[in-house]
């Protein structure tokens, strides 16, 4: 199933929690090779991760399939503390959220549907709190990923060349992309829907 | 929705340079959105806390003296939080908190209500709460009305807020982007958002965006007013 969980509510699920942080060490530290800080339990975290994020997790029998990890833009954010320069300088509203930490398990039998799963939740997230976009950076790999799980950001501007690109996109949300998501990922609308109502029954959205 | 009453409360938002301006404009807004209580209160990164509400000052004196904050669901459900919630979402279900409800509602509180938790910059937070006394169904209708008008001038209201403590003449915590001036100054020219989207070399969705930011920053009601107060306070020369 798909988790919303606030950093602050992790020490609920020990085991999501460290199979997440240890994933994200092996896709961040081991195989890309990004300058990241893992500690001695073999754990990922940067600063962001103390400013109580938002991160949606797919939970593969209490354990980390794939997550991604989400703070507003009228708070301290990555793309606009390191990246801003990427986007034309730094974009604030609320709403407009940043994504960062897009990460697979290497465990995950079928990665490519855990990647579907998480486009799928944060057009779910999106949605539930009338989002207008939200905001990433990422290296020219996912670029094609991302058009492969049928859902592409628009380039807000790149660094770099070839595989070492960096850019900053934005995604849009709209209500036929989550039922396109949904369908790529073989979850009803009703599910989706489910899943968002169980972490935050009673979501106000944002803007109407 | 409630175009009029959203532009006229940023707007005159938009004018006030002091906290005590702030309190009366609460007040303003509890009357045009017809709400019986609002309450904002800020708490920066060195803990230093400013409140704008509309409770009676008996049940902030009892609130305060009793260290409610530690009970009270709303603060436990929003704090450090971003995400806005109804009050029937929270966590009611201990004895305190149940004893708390009571004797809020005592006090003149009413049994609904909806938070929204808002982050600044470096570690500032605000929580900015409607509170009415109301059926389920009747509070749900007026959730949908009012709610994203709310959510939205709450935003702007923290926006003001840290101006201010910024120091007189301050102006917008958050300086333009560049390409946020480059769209200001396109539209301030004349040029039509297609125009402005094309000139930039991005999607009209996009340019949304820019603009949404640009507005924030400013404290603008609309494009037409960021465009003015952006031209007024010289950030952009046309």
């Amino acid at each position: 199933m798909i988790r919303y969980i606030y950093a602050n509510q992790l020490s609920q699920y020990p085991t999501l929690k460290s199979t997440m942080l240890t994933d994200r060490a092996t896709q961040f530290h081991t195989r890309l090779k990004w300058d990241v800080t893992v500690d001695a339990d073999g754990f990922e975290t940067d600063q962001y991760d103390a400013l109580n994020p938002l991160y949606v997790i797919w939970d593969h029998g209490g354990r980390h399939g794939g997550s991604m990890r989400f703070l507003p833009t009228t708070g301290d954010t990555m793309v606009n503390d390191h990246f801003a320069h990427l986007a034309g300088g730094a974009l604030c509203a609320p709403t407009l959220w940043e994504t960062t930490r897009f990460c697979v398990s290497p465990d995950a039998l079928d990665g490519n549907r855990v990647a579907t799963l998480l486009m799928m939740a944060g057009a779910q997230l999106g949605m539930g709190f009338g989002l207008s976009h939200s905001i990433g950076v990422f290296d020219a790999r996912m670029v094609r990923i991302y058009r492969k799980l049928g859902w592409e950001p628009e380039i807000l501007g790149t660094d770099g060349q070839g595989r070492d690109a960096v850019s900053a996109g934005l995604w849009a949300f709209d209500d036929a992309v989550l039922g396109r998501m949904c369908l790529a990922a073989g979850v009803s609308r009703e599910l989706s829907q489910l899943w968002f109502d169980r972490a935050f029954g009673g979501a106000v959205p944002l803007a109407a | 929705m409630s175009l009029n009453k959203l532009v006229d409360m940023q707007e005159a938002l938009s004018h006030a340079t002091t906290l005590e301006e702030l309190q009366g404009f609460v007040e303003g807004l509890r009357d045009v959105y017809d709400i019986e209580n609002l309450v904002y209160h800020s708490v920066n990164a060195s803990g230093g806390q400013y409140a704008a509400l509309t409770y009676s000052p008996n049940w902030v004196d009892r609130y305060i003296e009793r260290g409610y904050e530690r009970v009270d669901p709303v603060v436990q459900g929003c704090y450090k939080r971003f995400t806005p919630i109804d009050w029937k979402a929270l966590d009611w279900s201990g004895k305190p908190a149940r004893d708390f409800m009571g004797e809020a509602v005592d006090a003149g509180l009413g049994n609904q209500g909806f938070s929204i938790p808002i982050r600044g910059p470096s570690g500032q937070f605000a929580l900015f709460s409607a509170n009415q006394k109301d059926k389920d169904d009747s509070w749900a209708k007026y959730t949908d009305e009012r709610v994203g008008d709310l959510i939205l001038i709450a935003h702007y209201m923290n926006e003001k807020a840290l101006e201010i403590e910024g120091g007189p003449a301050h102006g917008p915590v958050r300086a333009l982007s560049p390409r946020e001036k480059d769209t200001l100054t396109l539209l301030a020219l004349g040029h039509n958002r297609a125009g402005v989207a094309e000139a930039l070399n991005i999607s009209e969705n996009t340019l949304r965006v820019y603009i949404e930011s640009a507005r924030f920053k400013l404290g603008a009601s609309n494009t037409v007013h960021a465009v003015a107060m952006a031209v007024t306070h010289g950030l952009i020369v046309v």
